[in-house]
């Protein structure tokens, strides 16, 4: 398998101030923006030329390997030559190959619609969601190989455990110890914050920032960026209160917590849900310190 | 062989809520699901859940309104259950702290929905139904329970009796989907389906490739009737090139749709002078796929939806997610340009049939969700009526299997209460697939303690995998995409008599070919091949059940249309659809319908919105 890192150079740097922090993220994903509403334009006028041509087809690359079945034993990479149609995606077309082609492809999928986080994938050196990913944006023969720094069980599969694992090492629980008199009554939450939080929840746990980051890389341990957003997502909750914040706090503190993080940017660059979990890790990091919580 | 109180088969809003139920009230629950629980298509849920949580609003007024969407066809008993209960259930997950949309004053929010007579669909943002199943997944882990995830179940463990209604389940067969092992798992207490919709029945549809109505199939071939299966709705506003799914919402906050001609067609064409686009989905379905017929849809297959004029603040507060679909899955900017949309095949309002505590006619056998059929829904269900169904039917269903008293059912199940056989004769044969051995419910060697039926059922799943592994033969997605064609082509949004018939002779073909079916990918090792071809299995036997249903309701009620039938018959229709499969063969039977509440009598009237 391809142990291939994707390199984040431009972004990375020293632990940034929140305003510096807040703006780049900004930045960066109206950048992301513009070069999507390029990216369809280029992709309209293609397809516009295209239109006139007789059918074409996509040439991906898959990454197949089986630990069983002899001949599969060896990783090696198989061609399927798909027929284009408007609109395929990554996940259009490997499904297109197993249903017509090769039935023992493998892979995960299931909601085709960018909620289930199932189909990350390593799609021409970037984590994507196969089933957001428009085959029209990508370069050709288009390669699928599976989520790097996680072991392959066969094919396109990863195993998802030490991902869950550290999903749940930071009590990814709601905690208070307050709720309303009366039955039918909500808990408050002002809109600001929720809107603070909101961001947060959309995680579906696809995994593509852990794989995308070179610390998890190199520290089983670390909680990575999806833990973290989890706890973020909780900690920054008002409606969970200060004492279970300072034990939240406790948690991303630790030795293989929040500090580890060396905002590369590579976790907020890939992530399917436009999260900012960069910054969501740099302001755990500085609610720690605002909490006279350790340095390690 | 795994053994616990309560096993929970499905783990997504259903099954994760009966499992936190039967938790609570004491049980050892375990979730078995063939997709992590935050894979589960619950996740794709947009819009809302319907709740009467102020004083300007009551169940009983949700209670009216549900049982009028149903088109009369809902049990009361059931509805009432639903609205009364779904308050303290919205509640709880925001006490579970669940991310809702919120007013000025810290309040949950609620928005208008298509059929509501009061603007009760609590939400979070377009993503409701992504923030629920996290939420209850969340309280899953806090309270430790076990969860075999990448586990597809195979088969029920029944034992064998005549009647259906003597029958027990003890538990399920399970197929590790890992490693290959075929395993039982013993349920002491009862086993809980909540296995969701069948979409891929069709194809085009707004439910994950997962959802092939796996629990579905499993309880009809163990004896449970299917409910009003014919009864199958198709949401109005679904992305034409992949059937992804746009809220409700839009049109909640006001979107508008328009024909070629830049029509407001829901007014100008008088399909719901009074709702316009929120009437309800059967009419809104209709109305768009009229426009397009008659030569007014947008490259003669969509109409548009504009949400431009509700500017981009308010978009971006509660549709935000809409705005990343249309532009990820259609390349459509919702802020700049209308997007398009056509109707799909989106949720089944028949299922499983059950009584309002979750029970089937099966001893120790529930189910809850989508796959169920309690009725609540009816002949066609309000947009914001199934998260609550997940959870209020959920926790009743759990709280049941765990062994709480929760009085006796009104809701009768089987050939126990008032029933009627059906007069319809099929043309074709239907019934049998085959790959399967002597079956409990087909009359195969009698099991009856616990361990022996359990045993029986994992021998008989295990040597259908390993033929299934061992034979060459045909491939399950040439059998499949065919069912799927025939499905969208005939039993659709309309339908009349000579499709429905080429159906059930196009599924008849399609099951002489699945005998020879056979898993090219010999691998123990996630074999993605071996669980699609059981998987077409069960959409096989629920589209058979499916079609005979809608042959046999010769009106037009709810989500149902009928060319040769174009009117509500309440005189002979009041009742209930139900299809058995009994030594190998569906047989079809009618029950009637239950419209009489705790304090009311839901009395029939026309539905004009």
């Amino acid at each position: 398998m391809s142990t291939q890192i994707p390199q984040q150079t431009d972004e990375s740097g020293e632990t940034e101030t929140e305003p510096e922090a807040a703006s780049k993220g900004e930045e960066r994903r109206a950048e992301k923006r513009r070069r999507a509403a390029q990216e369809r334009e280029r992709r309209q006028a293609e397809e516009a030329e295209k239109a006139a041509a007789d059918e074409e087809t996509v040439e991906l690359k898959v990454f197949r390997y089986d630990p069983e079945i002899e001949g599969k034993q060896e990783p090696r990479f198989d061609t399927f030559h798909v027929p284009f149609t408007k609109g395929m995606t990554v996940l259009d077309a490997l499904m297109y190959s197993r249903d017509t082609y090769d039935s023992s492809l493998t892979f995960r999928h299931s909601c085709r619609q960018a909620v289930c986080g199932s189909d990350a994938m390593f799609v021409n050196g970037g984590q994507k969601l196969a089933c957001k990913t428009q085959i029209s944006d990508l370069e050709q023969p288009v390669r699928v190989e599976p989520l790097p720094h996680a072991d392959v069980r066969k094919d396109l599969v990863v195993d998802m455990e030490h991902f869950y694992e550290q999903m749940e090492a930071v009590e990814p629980y709601f905690q208070t110890n307050e709720y309303p008199d009366g039955e039918l009554e909500e808990q408050r939450q002002t809109r600001e914050n929720r809107e603070k939080v909101k961001m947060s929840t959309r995680c579906i746990w696809c995994s593509a920032c852990m794989s995308s980051c070179n610390i998890a890389a190199g520290d089983n341990e670390y909680l990575g960026p999806a833990a973290i957003n989890k706890a973020y997502r909780f900690a920054m909750d008002e409606r969970e209160g200060e004492e279970i914040k300072q034990k939240r706090l406790e948690i991303i503190e630790q030795e293989h917590g929040v500090w580890r993080c060396q905002t590369q940017f590579s976790c907020t660059e890939v992530c399917p849900k436009d999260i900012p979990l960069t910054e969501h890790i740099q302001e755990l990091k500085r609610e720690a310190v605002k909490n006279n919580l350790k340095f390690w | 062989m795994y053994e616990h109180d309560v096993i929970v088969v499905g783990a997504g809003g259903a099954g994760l809520r009966a499992a936190i139920a039967a938790q609570e009230a004491g049980a050892d629950v375990a979730m078995v699901s063939k997709l992590h629980p935050v894979r589960s298509h619950t996740g794709a849920a947009e819009g809302g859940i319907n709740a009467a949580l102020r004083d300007a609003d009551s169940w009983e007024d949700h209670a009216y309104d549900t049982m009028k969407g149903s088109d009369y066809l809902g049990d009361a008993p059931a509805v009432e259950a639903l609205c009364k209960e779904s308050p303290e259930e919205v509640i709880r997950l925001e006490h579970w702290g669940m991310p809702f949309s919120r007013e000025d004053d810290g309040r949950v929010s609620q928005r208008p929905f298509g059929g509501l007579s009061f603007p009760r669909t609590t939400y979070a943002g377009a993503e409701t139904g992504h923030q629920m199943l996290h939420t209850m997944y969340e309280q899953v882990v806090k309270r430790g329970i076990t969860v075999y995830d990448e586990w597809h179940v195979m088969d029920l463990a029944v034992t064998d009796e005549d009647d259906p209604a003597d029958r027990t389940c003890h538990g399920v067969v399970g197929y590790d989907i890992q490693t290959g092992e075929v395993s039982g798992f013993r349920a002491n207490n009862g086993v809980i389906l909540a296995t969701g919709g069948m979409g891929q029945v069709f194809d085009h549809t707004t439910n994950a490739v997962a959802n092939t109505g796996d629990g579905v199939a499993m309880a009809y071939r163990a004896g449970v009737p299917m409910e009003d299966m014919e009864f199958i709705q198709f949401h109005p506003t679904t992305l034409p090139s992949t059937g992804v799914l746009i809220s409700e919402g839009v049109r909640g906050e006001g979107g508008i749709l328009y024909n070629s001609e830049g029509e407001r067609f829901m007014f100008e064409h008088g399909y719901a002078n009074n709702d316009g686009e929120l009437a309800s989905r059967d009419v809104v379905s209709r109305a768009e796929l009229t426009e397009v017929n008659e030569g007014r849809g947008i490259e003669d297959e969509y109409v548009h939806l504009d949400m431009r004029h509700l500017g981009e603040e308010r978009i971006l507060d509660r549709l935000e997610n809409i705005l990343h679909l249309a532009e990820d899955f259609e390349g459509a900017d919702g802020l700049t340009e209308p997007m398009p949309v056509k109707p799909g095949q989106h949720y089944a309002m028949g299922g499983i049939e059950t009584n309002e505590h979750g029970e089937t006619v099966i001893d120790g056998l529930y189910a809850a969700g989508e796959c169920a059929c309690a009725s609540v829904h009816g002949a066609n269900r309000l947009g914001g009526n199934a998260l609550p169904e997940l959870i209020v039917f959920g926790k009743r269903a759990g709280r049941h299997a765990a062994g709480e008293d929760m009085g006796e059912a009104e809701i009768e199940t089987g050939r126990s209460g008032e029933w009627e056989p059906a007069d319809y004769e099929f043309e074709v044969e239907v019934g049998e697939t085959g790959g399967r051995g002597p079956a409990a419910a087909d009359g195969g060697a009698v099991a009856t303690d616990a361990d022996g039926v359990l045993a029986a059922a994992v021998d008989r799943a295990s040597e259908r995998v390993e033929t299934l592994l061992a034979r060459s033969g045909r491939n399950h997605a040439e059998i499949r995409s065919k069912v799927q064609k025939t499905m969208t082509d005939n039993v659709n949004v309309f339908r009349e008599e000579p499709g429905l018939k080429e159906t059930l002779f196009d599924l008849r073909e399609a099951r002489e070919e699945y005998k020879d079916v056979a898993v090219s990918d010999p691998s123990r090792t996630f074999n993605t091949d071996l669980i699609h071809t059981m998987e077409t299995r069960n959409i096989l036997d629920i589209a058979e059940a499916l079609t005979m249903g809608a042959l046999a309701r010769r009106e037009f009620r709810g989500a149902h249309w009928r060319k040769e039938n174009q009117i509500r018959d309440d005189e002979n229709w009041l009742k209930h659809t139900l299809v058995s499969w009994n030594d190998g063969e569906p047989e079809l039977w009618y029950k009637p319908v239950i419209l009489e509440g705790e304090n009311k009598v839901y009395e029939p009237k026309n539905r004009s919105y």
